[in-house]
């Protein structure tokens, strides 16, 4: 099996000197859903913008499905589509010709890339706008428009770079459905997003770069598996008054009578501290983490970053 | 990409390119008819009439291939001009570069457009001037490749303006100070012998002269410098700002970071 993409010592200096990407390696293997994430900076659009061309870099390779992009720009690119961040098509074109232009630039008959533009117009909720220009679409259809763009010539490879930013919850899951599905059927996927629990939702690998290093690129579950500590909420039944427990690896803390946080190591099951409750005469009406444990982990990863180079 | 799918993506652009002129008719179609009608009416029959002939055929068939010329010339430019900065300043044009389009055909693609509304300005004020005095082809040969290379050229320039501009002011001040004074000091209104010596070796200078001279030709059989040294003038033109054209392309000037 081929991999999808191949970066190798990937470097990017502006030329203003800033350096963006500092000789990153990643390979993402063929059919994965790949998370790249980092902080604003990073150089996780610098990496996106070298893949599609968009930017040229200072050194090393990119390899897609196997094509070198420099010595065979034509074929790795066939294989490639990308999801920009910004719009970027034209806003005066119609929707449905948008489509089939983009399909023409890949040497797809017209014919088929109507077919196409229909499928895709369709399973994005667009087709009753098929005749209305981009620029009259709301935000949320836009970023559709640029999913439903970037399949029209069926890449094997699909790059999205924050896809759901600015985009309400109902349309959010909806297009979760799509990646999911396109995944599904063989598309390779690398996801940026700040989203977190979008990303720990869909992604079955992960990449961390931060100032233009990858700091990790494990799989989701190892990387979770990092966590040591967990909070939790619980809404109680009754309210209760200050709590005297001293047990090693589990911290109480009382946000008012009926709200309890409760942060535990990774030594603590639920079930004892479920029973540790029971005993102390406390219902639990409902429970919820206090956060997405991958943002936990990122935080936490991002914050150490900060710190060392305080140091 | 195979021959077949490279044939694909050159008409994806020109279709891109004609339905984008033909969408805004009222600016891109009109105006060159209403003003070269103008000058049919107010140069050709007011102030001909006066004038009498000019390089043996009345004054009014004297400029009808000059004002052929001017419209294509102008149009050529606008387009790919125009055009080419929009998809810029939209960055539509990252939908090309993150295609395997090869840069040579996104090129002809622009240039084709162009030339597809030169001609066919230039074909609507042909027929305009029709309302106005006879027309004849002398030299069939000679009129089409004229019009077809200049509109090239012409294209090609609009195309290097649009790369350079930062804004829309960018893409008119080229057509406003330059192009605008060497058409009509291009021997459109008059021929280049009725003018002293130093005025007539000044205007050999001016590249528009051998264009408009190359076309009048075609049509009346008439011009001022020899034809096929114009031609080859132009075609070498064509050569040079296809190679800087496409190396501003390959470099992403203006494009790519």
């Amino acid at each position: 099996m081929t991999d999808a993409l191949v970066l190798r010592d990937l470097s990017k200096t502006y030329r203003n000197g800033f350096q963006a990407l500092k000789g990153i390696n990643l390979t993402v293997p063929e059919g994965e859903f790949y998370a790249l994430l980092g902080p604003n900076g990073a150089g996780k659009s610098t990496t996106i913008g070298i893949i599609s061309s968009l930017t040229k870099k200072t050194a090393g390779t990119v390899e897609i499905f196997g094509h070198n992009l420099d010595t065979h720009p034509s074929l790795a690119k066939q294989q490639l589509g990308v999801v920009p961040q910004e719009f970027n098509f034209g806003q005066f074109e119609k929707t449905f010709d948008i489509l089939v232009t983009q399909a023409g630039y890949y040497g797809i008959h017209k014919k088929i890339a109507e077919k196409r533009a229909e499928h895709y117009l369709e399973k994005l909720g667009l087709w009753e706008k098929r005749n209305i220009q981009a620029r009259m679409l709301s935000g949320g259809m836009k970023r559709r428009l640029m999913i439903a763009r970037a399949m029209m010539h069926e890449p094997k490879l699909l790059i999205l770079d924050e896809p759901t930013a600015g985009v309400d919850i109902e349309l959010r899951r909806s297009m979760w459905d799509f990646l999911t599905e396109m995944n599904e059927s063989g598309t390779s996927i690398i996801l940026t997003t700040h989203y977190l629990e979008e990303a720990e939702m869909l992604c079955r690998r992960i990449a961390i770069i931060d100032r233009g290093v990858i700091k990790e690129d494990t799989s989701m579950k190892s990387f979770l598996n990092q966590l040591n500590e967990e909070s939790f909420i619980f809404d109680l039944a009754e309210p209760i008054g200050p709590l005297q427990l001293n047990i090693i690896g589990v911290k109480f803390n009382l946000i008012d009578s009926n709200t309890l946080e409760v942060t535990m190591d990774r030594a603590h099951t639920l079930n004892d501290l479920f029973q540790l409750l029971e005993s102390q005469g406390i219902r639990v009406r409902s429970m919820r983490n206090k956060s997405n444990r991958l943002e936990e982990l990122f935080v936490k990863m991002v914050e150490k970053n900060l710190e060392g180079e305080a140091k | 990409m195979n021959f077949s799918q490279l044939q694909i993506a050159l008409w994806t652009i020109v279709r891109k390119e004609i339905r984008r002129f033909l969408r805004i008719w009222p600016q891109t179609l009109l105006p060159p008819a209403i003003t070269m009608s103008l000058y049919f009416v107010i140069f050709g029959n007011l102030v001909g009439s006066r004038i009498g002939q000019m390089g043996g055929v009345s004054y009014m068939q004297f400029i009808v291939p000059g004002l052929i010329m001017m419209a294509v010339i102008t149009n050529s430019y606008a387009n790919v001009s125009s055009s080419f900065f929009s998809v810029k300043f939209q960055k539509s044009i990252e939908e090309l570069i993150m295609s395997p389009v090869p840069l040579h055909i996104i090129l002809w693609g622009y240039v084709i457009g162009g030339i597809c509304r030169g001609v066919l300005v230039g074909t609507i004020v042909t027929a305009m001037s029709m309302f106005f005095t006879d027309l004849f082809i002398h030299n069939w040969f000679v009129t089409i490749y004229t019009v077809l290379v200049t509109s090239v050229l012409f294209s090609l320039g609009g195309f290097i303006n649009a790369v350079y501009a930062k804004s829309f002011d960018d893409i008119s001040i080229i057509p406003t100070f330059v192009l605008t004074p060497l058409t009509y000091l291009g021997g459109v209104f008059y021929a280049i012998s009725a003018l002293g010596p130093f005025w007539q070796k000044l205007s050999l200078i001016n590249p528009i002269v051998y264009m408009v001279n190359a076309f009048r030709f075609g049509i009346l059989g008439h011009s001022d410098v020899n034809v096929t040294f114009s031609l080859i003038i132009v075609t070498l033109c064509c050569a040079v700002l296809y190679g800087i054209a496409y190396y501003l392309l390959a470099r992403g000037s203006g494009m790519r970071e």
